[in-house]
């Protein structure tokens, strides 16, 4: 029944294919013509009754104009075209586990640019200006945005290596080799010269992110190595434009002194500083701006996207490297942009961000395949040939020796299988490619032929490198991503590492990379979040971010699951709060007794309210969903934090006691608010100590405490909060903000004590029910409050 | 002249046989210590208050305690020094060495308990073997101090929230009447298991002869 369905989706999607190509053919061939009768032209317009005079035209009904359109037209046909592909690839789960994504775009392109060429239709290239203005910002975007800041740093004297370095080894390794085969071939490649092939090799030595982006996605290695060769596809972008500008300059005039190389040096220095300045300048207005942006939430995204686009295209004004300017700005604004804008932007530009370097993806590889056919080609064997194999020893040569020297300087050596897949990783793509093409011919008579060699290497790379890395991967067993949820735990010892390394850094007097993150993060904290970062959110430390931000994520899975019984926990325990409140030494005070009828009583009375109250909650959940406390609620939450805290300190003079029966186990309500507790952090955890039953409606004893649970609390809408609000004996706490609830009534008839008490156990009666007086520890035990579990 | 020449260099040896330093590091270290300690013989607590980077660090106590305490030494003693020699000094260093090249898989198991232990008696402050809910708390607070604003509820609830992580993962089911003491060695063990201490635990201890000699704080 699947394949069958799976079949016929295949059948009909190749025939929509079929006909847009078909659609499209005969449209790129149409020419110039200004059709205007296309447009309707009543025959009220002058015009138009001079030229109908003399032969009166039946008023065009449905006419034909298509030149209008063209342009756009073609284009969103391409993208149908390029999305549809992509569409289609995972409807065949088994192709696309073996081939990777790459390949078989560039084979649809290669036969997309076949039927063009077939109907007798030139098929467009890849323009190189289309290419570097439109195709490959968007992906470059998507990568600084995202880039893992924390790992890229560590690594940087090793990618920064593998970058500069590397790619220098390998321009002229490849270069140098190939002018000697060509001087050693004799009649037909005599021609090139020097200069020529040194230009050639610095265009195909540079690792290509779009291609390496592409393959390393599907494969999921481990974090070190994925930044390592992700890294170094991106630094190398500075080198490539130096040594391409430099051998382009000074290949028409023929030589190059020793002055034109320190020159070339200066220039790379230039070239990439001045990016970077260029992408960090972007980026702090672009962090600036979102500071204001709290009443405009909708063009928050547009901001990112812009600046963007403004410090890639401002870079390549000046011949600076546009890709490190846009990976700078990304990266430097994103920790500001992210405390400033809202939960539904942030989603937005992460989606418009892998949207577009998708489609822009798809593009790229599709055209690939496409200039293929339409390039115009020049075969030569041996040319060919040692390009490939010359490649393939440079840069194998060149990670090992490179690893050599660095893991003088690492801490986490590189072991012989890191290097293995660093060196197979190397893949070449599109960047290379366009490079070529814009080639002056004059210049270069062999540009073909370079076309072609390049064409090779790609295909090769793309499709033998792209197709064999995962069953490498798999068979040299290398580390792969860890997927697991970073947890709190890691994340308090993350930051308790970091300020303790930088300690004994200190006390060493070594200062090592920690002395020197924990003085930038200094310096970021004091002067330059108060700038960028707009109002209460700029004083937040990161440990305190890092657990809302997992609050509101529980918070969220919990109100998407519906509130049912059953929560996406991966952790299905049952541990909760009440387990790892430390245990109070046995007061002597008696506890009050309770007859076993009027326990029954009273355990009816909570259950039948807590089943009310569920209905409450249910309906909480799906209607009142979260407002983002990262919006403009942020300060109300903050001002109604205080007051509540004001009204704990008024109540500080309490006994808590809420002795309650311990829960029928069987109770589905009580099972999952147990669940609940246990999976929700911090604020939410206040729900496990009311669940059973701590409610009165009127005080069935003197000595049962009555606990006003709020449900709809709109003080903290991200979360399911129960509200426990304590009143002082007798009197009801102003609380009329909070909503309905069961209110608790302390009514101790003993004297008021400070402590809180949580008695697990009685150790001194033993014969008396299980009287579990939930500890709440916030306002009568210490003098630090807590504020959010119970009241609110 | 001889004999006092070599008697620090056997020392030297000595430790670098049972730290695992080269000779160089150890060297280094030593005069360093002679710069914290001003030339005296032992290193007391106000010496390492001194030194002025130190100032700004959030937990800048706990570290300063764990030089003196005698669980790091190698002993099986609990409490406090006062003062603690070169030996003792390069002890503590030791916990910070980053693993030797084509160390085997047993070994670095080995070398990454020693290093959580490391953690784990920091955190673990009346040496009774586990952190308790305050304990935890209390380190929450200090890494919150350097930030103006509250501190005690949110740490509070952090820690709350961690303990409740912790006991959840490690311990799984517990019945609502017991109650779950605190982080043992083996839980802490467990939770942290994927932070790969043994690669991020380490600073570089350079064989050059590093910045030892700078007068200026």
């Amino acid at each position: 029944m699947k394949l069958n369905e799976s079949v016929m989706e295949l059948k009909m999607f190749l025939l929509v294919l079929g006909l847009l190509v078909g659609t499209g053919s005969p449209d790129m061939g149409s020419s110039q013509g200004k059709c205007s009768e296309s447009l309707v032209q009543g025959p009220q317009t002058q015009e138009n009754r001079t030229h109908t005079t003399h032969s009166k035209k039946p008023f065009p009904v449905l006419s034909f104009g298509y030149d209008y359109v063209r342009l756009p037209f073609e284009i969103s046909l391409w993208v149908l075209l390029a999305s549809l592909m992509k569409l289609g690839f995972h409807l065949m789960p088994r192709l696309s586990s073996i081939v990777p994504e790459s390949c078989l775009l560039i084979v649809v392109g290669l036969l997309v640019g076949g039927l063009i060429k077939l109907v007798g239709e030139a098929p467009p290239v890849l323009e190189s200006n289309i290419f570097f203005l439109y195709l490959l910002p968007p992906i470059i975007l998507d990568a600084g945005y995202f880039l893992p800041i924390r790992q890229f740093t560590e690594n940087l004297g090793t990618i920064l290596m593998f970058a500069v370095v590397g790619t220098l080894w390998n321009a002229f390794f490849v270069g140098g080799l190939l002018y000697g085969v060509c001087q050693l071939e004799g009649h037909r490649l005599v021609t090139v010269d020097l200069l020529s092939c040194l230009l050639f090799g610095s265009i195909i030595s540079a690792v290509d992110p779009v291609a390496v982006l592409a393959v390393f996605e599907e494969i999921h290695i481990n974090e070190l190595l994925h930044i390592l060769v992700f890294g170094e596809s991106l630094l190398n972008d500075a080198v490539t434009v130096v040594l391409y500008h430099l051998f382009e300059e000074f290949s028409s005039v023929g030589t190059i002194t020793v002055t034109d190389v320190l020159l070339g040096i200066v220039c790379f220095l230039v070239v990439s500083l001045g990016g970077i300045v260029v992408g960090a300048i972007y980026g702090i207005l672009a962090a600036f701006t979102s500071r204001f942006t709290s009443h405009t939430r909708v063009i928050e995204p547009l901001f990112v996207f812009l600046y963007s686009y403004m410090a890639y295209l401002s870079a390549e004004v000046f011949h600076l490297s546009g890709i490190m300017a846009l990976i700078a700005c990304g990266a430097v604004m994103r920790p500001y942009v992210e405390a400033n804008i809202s939960h539904k932007s942030h989603t937005t530009i992460k989606y418009f961000l892998k949207m577009w370097s998708s489609v822009s993806d798809t593009l790229i590889f599709i055209f690939l395949g496409v200039s293929t056919v339409a390039g115009p080609h020049e075969w030569n064997w041996i040319f060919v040939v040692a390009t490939l194999i010359f490649c393939l020893v440079a840069r194998v040569l060149g990670v090992v020796g490179l690893t050599f020297v660095i893991n003088k300087f690492r801490i986490v050596k590189l072991t012989s299988k890191d290097q293995f897949i660093i060196a197979y990783g190397g893949l070449r793509g599109a960047i290379a490619f366009s490079l070529v093409y814009l080639l002056n011919t004059d210049h270069f008579p062999k540009r073909n032929m370079f076309l072609t060699a390049i064409i090779t290497v790609i295909f090769f790379t793309v499709f033998v490198q792209g197709m064999t890395i995962r069953p490498l991967v798999d068979l040299l067993a290398v580390k792969k991503k860890q997927e697991t949820k970073r947890s709190i735990n890691e994340e308090i010892h993350t930051q308790f590492l970091d300020h303790l390394l930088t300690g004994i850094e200190d006390i060493c007097g070594h200062y090592g990379h920690h002395h020197w993150k924990d003085k930038l993060n200094r310096f970021n904290k004091k002067y330059v979040k108060k700038c960028l970062i707009a109002g209460e959110r700029s004083k937040e430390p990161q440990l305190i971010a890092f657990y809302h931000k997992m609050e509101m994520k529980q918070a969220i899975e919990l109100v998407e699951s519906g509130g049912g019984s059953k929560l996406p926990s991966a952790m299905p325990s049952t541990v909760s709060m009440q387990n790892i409140q430390p245990k109070k030494p046995p007061q002597d005070r008696a506890l009050p007794q309770l007859s076993k009828a009027r326990e029954e009583e009273i355990r009816k009375i909570l259950r039948t309210n807590l089943q009310r109250t569920r209905q409450r909650l249910r309906s909480y959940n799906r209607h009142t969903l979260i407002a983002d406390p990262y919006e403009d609620g942020w300060n109300e939450i903050l001002i109604k934090r205080k007051k509540m805290k004001e009204l704990e300190k008024k109540i500080s003079q309490m006994n808590n006691y809420l002795t309650v029966p311990a829960p029928p186990p069987d109770s589905p309500t009580i099972a999952r608010a147990r669940l609940a507790s246990g999976e929700m952090a911090g604020k939410n955890i206040s729900f496990s100590y009311f669940y059973p039953q701590a409610w009165g409606l009127k005080s069935a004893t003197e000595s049962i405490p009555s606990i006003k649970v709020d449900l709809a609390s709109p003080q903290s809408p991200e979360s399911v909060n129960i509200v426990d609000e304590i009143g002082m004996k007798g009197s009801q706490p102003k609380v009329s903000e909070e909503g309905g609830g069961l209110t608790m009534k302390v009514p101790s008839p003993t004297k008021p004590r400070k402590d809180q008490t949580t008695d697990e156990d009685n150790d001194k009666e033993p014969q008396q029910r299980l009287m579990r007086c939930l500890s709440d520890p916030g306002p009568a035990a210490e003098e630090e409050d807590e504020d959010e579990p119970f009241l609110h | 002249m001889g004999a006092s020449q070599s008697g620090p260099v056997h020392m030297f040896q000595d430790l670098a046989y049972k730290t695992g330093f080269s000779i160089e590091q150890i060297k280094n270290l030593h005069n360093r210590f002679i710069y914290l300690t001003q030339a005296e013989d032992t290193l007391r607590r106000e010496h390492l208050e001194n030194v002025s980077d130190l100032a700004l660090n959030p937990i800048r106590r706990q570290i300063i305690e764990a030089f003196f305490d005698k669980r790091n030494m190698g002993e099986k003693e609990k409490g406090c020094l006062q003062e603690i020699g070169f030996e003792e000094f390069v002890t503590v260093l030791s916990f910070f060495r980053p693993p030797k090249p084509h160390t085997v898989d047993e070994e670095m198991k080995n070398i990454k308990k020693e290093k959580l232990r490391f953690l784990f008696n920091m955190h673990d402050t009346d040496n009774d073997g586990i952190i308790t809910l305050d304990e935890y708390r209390r380190v929450v607070e200090e890494l919150l101090s350097s930030y103006e604003i509250m501190g005690a509820e949110t740490a509070k609830a952090i820690t709350d929230a961690a303990m409740l992580e912790v006991a959840s993962v490690t311990v799984g089911q517990m019945g609502p009447d017991e109650f779950y003491e605190g982080i043992t060695f083996e839980q802490f063990m467990q939770i942290l298991k994927d932070v790969e201490i043994e690669t991020k635990m380490n600073i570089h201890f350079w064989n050059l002869d590093t910045r030892t000699v700078q007068c200026g704080k």
